[in-house]
């Protein structure tokens, strides 16, 4: 593991110089700068990645891997999750009413425009959360953030969005504002026994190896979300993957779809629009 | 009920190409659960298939094969329309089969 | 169609005789009298599964040794991204095959997968292997009654038995 380059303080003010915009007087929130400018980095430091390839994870940096991926991706092992999942969303509720009522277009080709800023609530709305949401509306009890049901619920959503850019509102709103800057300070930060950010592994190591994992680059990382993880043996949710991401890295995990997950779900998704949904996405 | 065999079967004239993936968890005996008691042994052990009841192919298959079984294999003599017959049989008995389609 | 998705999800088992549901719970190979679905010569190989080492898998199904041949082109990757599903596959331009079977060395079990290659099939196989850790995977071929072989090895970090 290379510990020594994580923990280089230096390289970590680096990377925060390069993403945190110089503070005007009214010291307000640029996202759309501040993309632009996570989107170069990755692009300058992969120069040989094409741009809609980053949502492939480890798998646009390592062609090793890459094979083993594309064979596996002629007939995915998340197959019968996917199917869980249409069936689930086809089935209607008890009170008659199904997902479809619950969602813009029925639900279909829509996963895109997730996680959005509720301006009536004045809170980062997530699709798990929306889908939930939808259930307990109609009378059904919620599923549990990090199990199978949601896993194969949004597998099959972002199935119907497959190709389609990420495309992340965030409204000039001090409050969409606020959450926004809130994600992207949970992103920064360091935390846990380890003390890691999340950019210690995405944004300074990606490509590389941290023990058996080869690191993910955080740009287009929401869009191959949820995942099929061969350590799973099974699709889990984008819940499931920060919950653990934390426990490995030894910080206490959040609850899921706490707000600031929800907060970082919306700011590391804004900083992936444009490129392509890839999900339901297969990882080690 | 759903099939646990999913199958695409495509010819391109001369030769049939087929790729099937299986539901199964292809347990291995070896792995404990969270209780520390060791998972059973539960696995496909042959896998046929059958085209105008002739079998084309036969997997004899251990626990080393993974979870949610995948193989792809081609063969020739068969023609577009033609049906195929996909049947497996695990270590505790319990069958599955299903017919598909050569597209 | 290719596939029935008219139904339910769960896993539809037809367990043939009371006996099945007794032996799952001994956790060993629970072998019973194999129902006929294939053909009288096509019989389980039993004994090959059970021996531990790869000379002994081999020596258990065919009988004879293999020697390496560069007509046998066995795919593995480097690295295995995960040892519980590593993609192996091999391919032969050598004649009159009959047999392709898959070893995997430091498996606790080397042979993993055998499969019958009847006339009018080509000789060509991918599947998906489990893998408990670095060590070769070695391709069988069966051509003309004679045995080829070709080995490389794949190096696991997460071991695919479950560990």
């Amino acid at each position: 593991m290379r510990v020594r380059l994580l923990l280089q303080s230096g390289l970590a003010a680096l990377a925060l110089a390069i993403f945190i915009q110089p503070a005007t007087a009214a010291d307000t929130p640029d996202p759309a700068a501040d993309a632009k400018a996570f989107r170069d980095y990755f692009v300058k430091k992969f120069p040989k990645v094409k741009l809609e390839d980053f949502v492939n994870g480890p798998y646009s940096l390592n062609e090793d891997m890459r094979r083993q991926w594309e064979e596996k991706e002629q007939f995915p092992p998340y197959e019968f999750a996917l199917e869980a999942g249409k069936e689930m969303f086809a089935t209607p509720f008890r009170n008659g009413k199904t997902y479809a009522d619950c969602f813009p277009n029925g639900g279909i080709g829509i996963r895109q425009n997730y996680p959005y800023f509720d301006e009536k609530e004045g809170k980062v709305v997530t699709l798990e959360l929306a889908l939930n949401r939808c259930r307990e509306a109609n009378g059904e009890a919620p599923y549990s953030y990090v199990k199978d049901e949601m896993a194969s619920l949004t597998a099959y959503m972002a199935f119907t969005s497959r190709g389609k850019p990420m495309d992340i509102k965030v409204p000039n709103d001090p409050r969409a504002l606020a959450a926004y800057e809130d994600g992207k300070r949970h992103f920064y930060t360091r935390r846990g026994q380890l003390n890691f950010s999340c950019a210690s592994c995405h944004v300074q190591s990606p490509g590389e190896r941290i023990r058996a994992e080869t690191l993910a680059p955080a740009l287009g990382i929401m869009n191959a979300l949820p995942i099929y993880r061969s350590e799973w043996s099974g699709m889990g949710t984008t819940s499931r993957r920060l919950v653990t991401c934390n426990s490995q890295t030894r910080a206490v995990p959040l609850d899921p779809q706490s707000d600031e997950y929800r907060d970082l779900e919306y700011f590391l998704s804004y900083m992936s629009n444009g490129l392509p949904i890839s999900g339901p996405g297969a990882r080690p | 009920m759903a099939s646990t065999i999913r199958v695409r079967a495509i010819s391109n004239g001369e030769v049939t190409e087929v790729q099937a993936l299986i539901q199964h968890p292809m347990d291995t005996g070896l792995v404990k659960d969270a209780k520390g008691d060791l998972i059973p042994a539960h696995f496909i052990q042959q896998l046929t298939f059958e085209h105008n009841g002739r079998t084309v192919f036969l997997a004899d298959w251990g626990p080393a094969v993974a979870r949610d079984p995948y193989v792809k294999f081609s063969f020739k003599g068969a023609a577009k329309g033609d049906d195929l017959k996909i049947a497996w049989v695990d270590n505790t008995g319990a069958t599955d089969t299903m017919m598909a389609k050569i597209q | 169609m290719t596939t029935d998705d008219s139904l339910p999800l769960s896993r539809r088992l037809v367990l043939k005789g009371a006996g099945a549901v007794a032996l799952i719970g001994l956790g060993n190979l629970a072998l019973l009298p194999m129902p006929a679905i294939a053909a009288a010569n096509d019989k389980y190989p039993e004994n090959a599964f059970k021996q531990k080492s790869d000379a002994d898998a081999i020596k258990a199904l065919y009988g004879r040794t293999a020697e390496a041949s560069d007509k046998v082109k066995l795919d593995v990757p480097e690295i295995a991204e995960n040892g519980s599903v590593v993609p192996v596959s091999v391919t032969t331009t050598l004649a009159g095959v009959t047999s392709i079977s898959f070893f995997v060395s430091e498996n606790p079990n080397a042979l993993a997968a055998s499969y019958v290659i009847p006339e009018g099939t080509l000789p060509h196989v991918a599947n998906r292997l489990k893998m408990a850790k670095t060590c070769n995977v070695i391709a069988i071929v069966e051509s003309e009654g004679k045995l080829f072989s070709a080995t490389k090895e794949v190096k696991v970090t997460v071991g695919g038995c479950g560990g």
